[in-house]
């Protein structure tokens, strides 16, 4: 079987798009996960509820409004095109905004566990060692959390991998620009080229199985880690 | 010991079912054990001393001040010269034991480099484990390293709560040397948080009690523990704690022989040299009083004394009676009828017979 060069795109678009999906992600849940952790403010409950949201929605809802957010009309369309960007919907940036939220929960949930699990005390062992609060957060708080943050990233990646509503409400389809593996598929499939279509999605599967392996393998580490 | 060097702490703190009220003076040196039942504050009146709780109030460490909420002044726990030991093992599970023990190294400003370090690693015997992972070793083990760890950073006050609560019999066994020589060479003062009359008569030199979030009593720790109403609130196992010197040692019974000040025991002979100070404990169950001097007994050790209190005790049948043997004060646990039959009374003459004698040092 032989992969053709519209495949190939649409796989290093997919790649390219989890990755930065991924970075991005981790930079933003990180300390949203901490506060979240740590916070006994009253905006807890709706903040973590407003971040659980893209795990219920489904993702044409999502992918509506952001459409609209994005678009001429809406409020980020309007400040991207005074800025002289133009418009994000149908690019690549937007459609990475759109994965940034939709996978919200899939990274924000596995760090805030860790967080959670470590508990108060070992941030207040090293505070007594003299390490100020930034410094305990890299040096303690971090390391310890690191099997939520691997689980999240592979999470993070794997669902961004995955995703299709969301794409196709905010990107379109258009080939090296929006045009994800998952999309690919649905464009095969509506032209009856089944062939090509069994080739990517066999592709996905095993993507899949290897991804729930290498969890499962983190999980059991953890374990140890942590009993 | 410098008596210029002292501790100043008076809090205030309100919770929706407990507070905390207290207002000490406490010596600059030698542990101060906190003693309490469960829920009285010692641990939160630790965890205000170490900043990590926020009560109103005064907190004077030497001559540096770490809290003083009338002018809004409160330091944060790491700008504090402290070592604190936590209840249950608190290494950091990613780092080694070494890099457990140089963790505050580098952020300590001004510190005279490893000296500390290596001084805690020899006093607290740790120096096989230094290449460990935190989760090979046992609970003892980690205590050591923890308390080592704190002594790391040259800190001006140790503070520990209740480092062997979380141990088993056996680990409390084996960590018990290392406290007490931690004691007898620790130059700094240290707050000590514990529930066990054990702990406190073998490593206290000045006990606070605390109950309800008020403190009871604070003072030196044969005062404290000979005080009736210290030994009405810890019940059981009240008594009295006294230092004496091993002088003599009797081979072929194996006991020694302990004097202080005006009295003499034997105990068991525990191997401690001719001339070594120790701590001895007498219960007051294991007191019983005579009005003459009974030598048709099994109990070898007999003490002549003045009757001094005769108080209450928490059950009606029996009472507290303080006898003072020259210095020092014994507590005996007698039942209300015999001192009727005896007719017993404060200021007359009696023997104290003591069942046993517990060496704790």
């Amino acid at each position: 079987m032989t992969i053709s060069p519209d495949a190939w795109q649409a796989i290093g678009l997919t790649l390219q798009l989890a990755t930065a999906t991924t970075v991005v992600l981790l930079l933003i849940a990180t300390p949203l996960a901490w506060w979240l952790s740590q916070t006994e403010s009253s905006l807890r409950a709706p903040i973590g509820a407003l971040v659980t949201l893209p795990l219920v929605l489904p993702p044409t809802v999502l992918g509506f409004y952001i459409l609209i957010v994005l678009g001429p009309e809406g409020l980020i369309g309007e400040i991207t095109q005074a800025l002289g960007l133009g418009l994000m919907s149908f690019s690549f940036s937007g459609l990475l905004i759109g994965s940034v939220i939709f996978s919200l929960p899939f990274a924000v949930q596995p760090i805030q566990y860790a967080f959670e699990a470590i508990g108060r005390r070992p941030m207040e062992v090293a505070a007594t060692l003299r390490a100020r609060p930034i410094d305990a957060f890299f040096s303690v708080a971090l390391p310890l959390a690191k099997p939520g943050l691997l689980t999240a990233t592979v999470l993070t990646f794997a669902h961004t991998v995955g995703e299709f509503g969301v794409v196709l409400m905010i990107g379109g389809n258009i080939p090296g620009e929006t045009r994800v593996v998952s999309t690919q598929i649905y464009g095969h499939v509506e032209a009856m080229e089944y062939r090509q279509a069994h080739g990517l999605a066999a592709g996905m599967v095993m993507f899949s199985f290897v991804v729930l392996i290498a969890l499962a393998r983190l999980k059991k580490r953890t374990d140890r880690i942590l009993p | 010991m410098s008596d210029t060097f002292q501790l100043k702490l008076k809090f205030t703190l309100q919770r929706s079912n407990f507070s905390l009220d207290v207002d000490l003076t406490l010596p600059g040196a030698g542990i101060t054990v906190i003693f309490g039942p469960s829920g009285c504050g010692k641990t939160t009146l630790l965890r205000c001393v170490a900043g990590l709780e926020r009560p109103m109030g005064v907190l004077r460490v030497s001559n540096s001040v770490w809290q003083d909420s009338s002018a809004g002044l409160f330091r944060p726990t790491w700008q504090r010269a402290l070592g604190y030991v936590f209840q249950e093992a608190s290494l950091f599970e990613h780092l080694s034991v070494a890099q457990n023990l140089e963790f505050g190294l580098s952020r300590v400003k001004g510190l005279a480099g490893r000296k500390a370090l290596q001084a805690a690693i020899e006093l607290l015997g740790i120096g096989h484990l230094l290449s460990r992972a935190p989760q090979g070793l046992s609970g003892g083990e980690r205590q050591r390293i923890a308390i080592a760890r704190a002594l790391a950073t040259e800190p001006q006050l140790l503070l520990l709560d209740e480092p062997m609560a979380s141990l088993d019999i056996a680990r409390k066994k084996e960590i018990i040397p290392w406290l007490e020589r931690l004691h007898r060479e620790l130059k700094i003062p240290a707050l000590y948080v514990t529930h066990s009359l054990d702990e406190l008569a073998r490593l206290a030199d000045h006990v606070v009690i605390l109950e309800q979030g008020r403190v009871k009593a604070s003072g030196g720790v044969a005062q404290t523990l000979s005080d009736i109403r210290i030994a009405q609130m810890v019940g059981d196992e009240a008594g009295i704690m006294t230092e004496g010197m091993v002088v003599d040692r009797h081979s072929a019974d194996h006991l020694a022989r302990i004097r202080f000040d005006q009295g003499e025991v034997w105990v068991r002979d525990d191997g401690q040299p001719i001339g070594q100070q120790v701590r001895i404990r007498i219960l007051a169950r294991d007191v019983s009083l005579s009005l003459a001097e009974d030598d048709q007994s099994t109990i070898q050790n007999r003490i002549q004394g003045v009757i001094q209190t005769i108080s209450d005790d928490r059950h009606p049948a029996q009472c507290l009676i303080s006898v003072r043997c020259g210095e020092t004060v014994l507590l005996a646990r007698v039942t209300r009828r015999a001192l009727n039959r005896l007719g017993l009374a404060v200021g007359r003459a009696i023997w104290c017979q003591i069942k046993s004698v517990a060496l704790v040092e």
